[in-house]
């Protein structure tokens, strides 16, 4: 006979075919009674090996794969490659190319901000938002469309700048849908910022001191939420960022409601991005004129023998970069995203290292959901926008 | 004129747990050996002319033909000063390293995806599990000497009800296309 009982805590898997688990997380939680003890997150569902396969490809033909890895913010992580190789290479870009590059940057910024707070308002328990917000993520995934010929994978910044120029008219559409949407944001606010269930669900949820969010290495609007002045646009500028006149909300709480409210208004500041971008964009060159990094124009090739065979060689061999690595850094909507590229004489990366911002975010699941009732994990996974795209690679 | 300052007072202060110092672009790279990163991490850490607070990445590349093949590297961030600092260490796969998770928490998952796509041992690692590849996989894919292409393929049996395991079959051999001028080729 037993003296004591022995009492096992209980252990829940949620997902992966959960809802709020936001793709394929599978979490393992303890839970004694509604009270999360430690969540154990188990990933790599979606484990493609994107860095490996680079590894067998040539610069050019990488470039598509960064689309692949956060499939919600997918120029800004082309950004981040193209950047790397024209750092190794010491190329210049065109003002226009940078122009073009953060106006889409920003756009993606806020297409990606708007899945983040209306999916994470969907697992709380508010669906209206997310189909408010879907209209207008339409509208600019048609942007991307027209510019580039792709609703979501559009490689297109590519290195030594984008890879083809604006259609006539977009930058009309962009400045009426940047006018119009300021609205759509001050609706969103309405139904959430003051929502008492919503407060209710979010305030003091997930709280991450400074510290906490250094030491577990957030980035991006995890650090802000938690006091940082911190955004590598500012701290670190790349493109034209520098010349342009942004604000970065920064937080006090570090709960989940800072979260919001910081990515409420980083939607804002990027409109702001927008139209100062749609003002001051030049005239001239989209890409590099360096006919041993980017292609000829089509017309050009039909009639000139030596862009033909430019253009042939840049699509079989590329390019080859001397030996050397980079490090670059660029502010994704989610956080820091890095590429660490190797390269060594050849037209192939030796190694191309991706640094995601979602994997550490995710990582940070066990100690801000220790404590909390088993439905904050679903506010916090939903705080932490993870996408499983580049959590996984 | 920061990082100047920077790197002199890296030499004067832990000289002999530096075997080379670059400065590289925007980022210090410091070389550092297998017994020694760790002090150097921790004096980075905590030091207040550093206070590398971030770790914010752990990452590996492979060089086979090295004595000690997998290049470990810290990339360390000090939001005070806005400066990274890249902390290289050399290791192979019998030569476990010291884990750094005691002094950055990052590291914890970035050190088990290390072991998990290179085989690279950490001692003192709280929780060492494989991390991105499936349950029961075998092998360290990331290192170079592992194909592309794996050696099992997964697939449902319909009439085990199962999912079976496979070695590969491939009905087209792996295409290598070496589009390298010949001509233009160094080494």
């Amino acid at each position: 006979m037993k003296k004591f009982k022995e009492i096992k805590n209980f252990t829940l898997n949620f997902g992966p075919q959960h809802p709020a688990a936001h793709g394929v997380l599978r979490l393992v939680l303890e839970l004694e009674g509604e009270i999360v003890t430690k969540a154990d997150p188990h990933i790599g569902l979606l484990h493609r090996g994107t860095e490996k396969l680079i590894e067998y490809k040539n610069f050019i033909q990488a470039l598509p794969y960064f689309d692949r890895l956060d499939y919600v913010s997918m120029m800004a992580q082309e950004h981040a490659y193209s950047l790397a190789i024209e750092k190794m290479l010491k190329c210049k870009v065109p003002l226009r190319a940078q122009y073009i590059r953060v106006l889409f940057c920003e756009i993606t910024r806020i297409l990606n901000h708007l899945l983040a707070l209306t999916t994470h308002a969907i697992d709380v328990g508010a669906v209206t938002p997310f189909l408010w917000a879907f209209e207008e993520r339409e509208k600019l995934m048609e942007f991307y469309e027209r510019v580039s010929g792709a609703r979501m994978h559009a490689a297109y910044i590519r290195p030594g700048g984008v890879s083809y120029d604006i259609p006539l008219g977009l930058l009309d559409d962009i400045y009426d849908f940047s006018k119009q949407f300021v609205h759509r944001i001050d609706e969103l606010e309405e139904m959430l910022t003051g929502n008492r269930i919503w407060k209710q669900r979010l305030v003091d949820v997930g709280v991450v001191s400074l510290d906490e969010a250094l030491n577990w290495g957030f980035s991006g609007v995890m650090l802000r939420a938690s006091g940082a002045y911190w955004d590598l646009r500012k701290t670190d500028p790349y493109d034209v960022y520098d010349r342009l006149d942004f604000k970065i909300p920064v937080g006090s709480n570090g709960d989940c409601y800072d979260r919001y409210l910081i990515r409420v208004e980083e939607m804002r500041q990027s409109l702001h991005l927008i139209q100062q971008c749609l003002n001051n964009m030049p005239t001239g060159l989209v890409k590099s004129d360096n006919k041993k990094l980017t292609p000829p124009s089509r017309a050009l090739m039909k009639h000139s023998m030596e862009s033909l065979i430019h253009h042939f060689k840049l699509f079989s061999e590329g390019f080859v970069i001397p030996s050397g690595e980079v490090y670059t850094v660029v502010e994704a909507p989610k956080g820091e995203f890095g590429v660490f590229l190797v390269a060594n004489d050849t037209n192939k990366p030796y190694r191309c290292r991706i640094k995601s911002p979602g994997f550490l975010h995710l990582q940070g699941i066990d100690f801000m959901s220790k404590g909390h009732m088993l439905a904050d994990v679903v506010t916090m996974i939903g705080t932490q926008d993870i996408v499983f795209g580049e959590v996984d690679r | 004129m920061l990082v100047n300052n920077f790197l002199l007072y890296l030499k004067e202060s832990c000289l002999r747990w530096i075997t080379g110092l670059v400065y590289n672009n925007n980022y210090i790279v410091i070389y550092s050996s297998r017994n020694d990163f760790y002090k150097l991490l921790r004096f980075l850490q905590l030091h207040t002319v550093f206070q590398m607070k971030s770790l914010m990445d752990v990452f590996a590349v492979d060089y086979p033909s090295r004595l000690d093949r997998f290049e470990i590297n810290y990339n360390l961030l000090s939001l005070r000063f806005n400066f990274r600092v890249l902390v290289k260490t050399f290791t192979s796969e019998i030569k476990p390293i010291q884990s750094v998770s005691f002094l950055y928490n990052s590291a914890l998952w970035l050190e088990r995806e290390i072991w998990d796509l290179f085989g690279v041992y950490f001692l003192n690692h709280a929780d060492l599990r494989r991390i991105l590849t499936d349950y029961g996989f075998e092998g360290f894919p990331f290192r170079k000497d592992f194909p592309l292409s794996g050696y099992v393929e997964l697939r449902y049996d319909d009439s085990e009800k199962r999912l079976v395991m496979e070695p590969i079959e491939l009905t087209q051999e792996f295409r290598h296309f070496d589009f390298r001028s010949p001509w233009e080729i160094k080494n």
